[in-house]
């Protein structure tokens, strides 16, 4: 029998089968949560083999069911956010958004919602009155009802205070077909206002960093802002797409995009709107905008043709005046760059903008 | 942005880029030492604007990646050691070691903790006074002060459960060597900027009186790096060499002699080795023995190690400057930041990653 060599079939076997040998750890490490890369791996080595179906393959924010005859979107998210209270929100109000959020990206109107509530033995009730509070105030504003849900307590030591989760439901109106397979050449972007206040908002206020101004975070609901932006053109799928950029930033977003509608897009830096203290925080950082999480952004695909009357519709609601149109998409089949995000420099170089690998870490100097 | 939007003015880019074509008449290769300026420098695609004749070749200066793998090893068993709170800067973290990572370590119940600043981690120190807090002090002569600040802080407040795995690197004996070496090809340096705010220039006018190479000690935005550059070919143009300053808005003939007093008390210069190059004589620092308390290696006994680099690693010859990361077999395919073979695929600031994440299309269209 022919001696075989181990070490090259192995080499081989993961660079052109399946690079997961390579990768696989064996323990859950932090950048498993970060939305990027470990992320996306995690979902495909473990979760999708074992759970894989029609709806949740289709690898989306959210979930569309048909019941009854109606399209329903189901979609759930948990919230493990420190610190609990941070300038322009707290846990409460994220959990209601976030979940409102992954709703309307579907262009579904949202309705119900739950809300489970992990409590650590010794946590302030009136810390828990407050964050409840703020869900109270954030849902009715959204229109939308907490209509059932669950608390547990752990051990002192075996959570973080509280962590949050929450389920959605809400409808999808007839004629809507919203999802990150749905991009097409010639396609433009559009992001719907500045990128990274609510990362740096949470890191500043984490970390003790002081700032001549201080950064919000933009936690907000976005469903209305969808509702107009569907509202342009009923039932003629201008708008391919909407994904909230939040862990993992905007550079997650389009490269999740580009990689399930196959296609490649290029964003321009100098469309790209970020706040003068943000870009500041992350100079000093050493983090770059594009992968800083956002609470209250879209990025929506839109056809060539419609894409100025959606921006104008986008710029009359609050959280889309400063909306802009970022990028287009380009490649078809065949294209070497498909699934690849690229930008245009301020300098007119281009350069990949690629999916956040772990952590973002600071730098050292 | 004030102090930055100045140095990233795409109008003067472009002047200033037609001066150097205009300026240069014969091919030139040329290296900017520190891994900040290489990571600029993709980032804007400047060699992409640069006249074909200038070629840029990306020096050892990313802390992270000439960190030694036995020094990484050594910083994951005491991250391990029970009642140590284990700190350090967030992008030593994913620095793979010979077997594992510290973010591996701290899945594996490590307290391993991301500070911004040294004195964080004594203040961590102070609170804990049962657990042993170690800093992992790597870096140039830009950390060593503000990690040398921290050690005479523990030491005058009389802490007794700080210490520091001590990992510095100095730029100019790394410089010396790839000068030294028979196969050098790099004709003109640009001198890192940071390091130079600290220590002055006069280091660099005796590398530049000894190998009459020229050098400009440039700062780190896209403007800063055309100017050094602009700087670089009219002295070799004109036959010169010698030290010019282009980041004048930070860095003084002198440097910063507050700081080199806190380097001078707490350390003193030593061999090291260098991940990718090798050991390297006086290249380094260490802590002087006044301070031998705060010395993580001596008050943990962690052993030695002898760990082997991947063999298909090129590193050592990337952070030379004599091949580009492209020209690695492995780039892309089997060495990626999330399966990084050597440390220039980790850190941002280095240079496999910046080629990875900002160039990796050129290379697929190519």
């Amino acid at each position: 029998m022919p001696q075989l060599l181990p070490e090259t079939i192995v080499t081989e076997a993961a660079s052109f089968v399946c690079p997961a040998p390579l990768t696989q750890r064996d323990r859950i490490v932090l950048g498993h949560g970060s939305g990027g890369r470990l992320s996306a791996e995690l979902l495909r080595d473990v979760f999708l083999p074992l759970f894989s179906n029609p709806v949740l393959n289709r690898m989306d924010d959210q979930a569309i069911v048909e019941i009854g005859g109606a399209r329903v979107a189901f979609t759930t998210d948990s919230f493990v956010v420190q610190p609990l209270f941070f300038p322009g929100g707290d846990i409460g109000s994220l959990a209601v958004h976030g979940t409102i959020n992954d709703l309307a990206m579907g262009g579904a109107r949202p309705l119900f919602l739950s809300a489970g509530f992990i409590l650590e033995e010794g946590f302030s009730t009136e810390a828990l009155r407050r964050i409840a509070s703020s869900m109270a105030q954030a849902a009715a504003a959204a229109g939308v009802s907490i209509v059932t849900g669950d608390t547990k307590v752990v051990e002192r030591g075996k959570g973080d205070g509280v962590f949050i989760n929450t389920t959605g439901i809400g409808i999808v109106p007839d004629g809507v077909h919203l999802s990150a397979n749905q991009a097409r050449p010639g396609d433009r972007v559009i992001l719907s206002g500045v990128i990274g206040d609510h990362g740096i908002a949470i890191l500043a206020k984490r970390e003790g960093l002081e700032f001549e101004t201080e950064i919000q975070s933009d936690s907000a609901a976005l469903h209305n802002l969808v509702a107009t932006m569907l509202a342009v053109s009923p039932a003629s799928n201008v708008v391919r797409c909407l994904r909230d950029p939040t862990r993992g930033g905007v550079s997650s977003a389009l490269n999740e995009i580009a990689m399930q509608s196959r296609v490649s897009i290029q964003i321009e830096e100098t469309s790209i709107p970020v706040r003068e203290e943000v870009r500041g925080a992350c100079e000093l950082l050493g983090l770059d905008p594009l992968y800083v999480a956002n609470e209250g952004k879209l990025l929506a695909i839109v056809a060539p043709e419609a894409a100025d009357e959606i921006l104008a519709a986008m710029r009359l609601n609050p959280c889309g005046a400063e909306a802009a149109i970022i990028g287009t998409v380009g490649g078809a089949v065949g294209d070497e760059n498909a699934g690849m995000v690229t930008m245009r420099t301020a300098f007119g170089s281009t350069r990949i903008v690629d999916m956040l690998a772990g952590e973002q870490l600071p730098r050292i100097c | 942005m004030k102090y930055v939007d100045e140095y990233r003015d795409p109008k003067i880019a472009l002047a200033v880029t037609g001066e150097i074509a205009r300026k240069v008449t014969r091919p030139w290769v040329l290296m900017e030492v520190c891994g900040g300026q290489t990571h600029t420098l993709m980032r804007y695609g400047i060699d992409e604007l640069l006249p074909p004749a200038i070629e840029m070749v990306h020096g050892p200066g990313c802390p992270v990646c000439v960190t030694p793998l036995e020094m990484v090893d050594r910083a994951i068993r005491i991250a391990s050691l029970p009642d140590v709170i284990f700190t350090s800067y967030g992008d030593m973290l994913r620095v793979p070691g010979s077997e594992s990572d510290l973010f591996q370590a701290k899945a594996n119940g490590a307290d391993v903790r991301v500070v911004y600043s040294p004195l964080d981690a004594v203040k961590i120190a102070r609170t804990n006074p049962n657990r042993q807090v170690v800093f992992f002090g790597v870096g140039f002569e830009t950390t060593a002060p503000a990690n040398g600040m921290a050690v005479w802080q523990a030491k005058r407040e009389g802490l007794r459960n700080f210490s520091m795995l001590v990992s510095h690197v100095l730029v100019p004996p790394a410089m010396r060597l790839i000068l030294s070496s028979p196969l050098n090809r790099v004709q003109g340096f640009i001198a890192p900027g940071h390091v130079c705010t600290v220590m002055g220039y006069r280091e660099y006018e005796d590398l530049v009186s000894e190998f009459h190479v020229p050098m400009v000690v440039g700062g780190f935005e896209p403007l800063d790096l055309l100017e050094s550059i602009s700087m670089l070919v009219s002295q070799l143009e004109e036959g010169r060499a010698e030290v010019e300053n282009q980041y004048v808005r930070s860095v003084n003939p002198e440097g910063n002699l507050a700081a080199q007093n806190i380097l001078r008390e707490v350390f003193e210069v030593s061999d090291r080795q260098w991940r990718g190059i090798g050991p390297i004589a006086q290249s380094g620092y260490k802590l002087r023995q006044e301070f031998a308390d705060f010395d993580a290696e001596r008050v943990f006994d962690v052993g030695d190690s002898h760990a082997e680099e991947p063999k298909e690693c090129i590193s050592a010859l990337v952070l030379q400057g004599l091949k580009k990361p492209v020209d690695c077999p492995a780039f892309g395919k089997r060495c990626t930041p999330m399966t990084p073979l050597g440390a220039p695929m980790v850190s941002a600031e280095g240079a496999c990653a910046a080629y990875y994440q900002y160039r990796r299309h050129a290379t697929a269209i190519a």
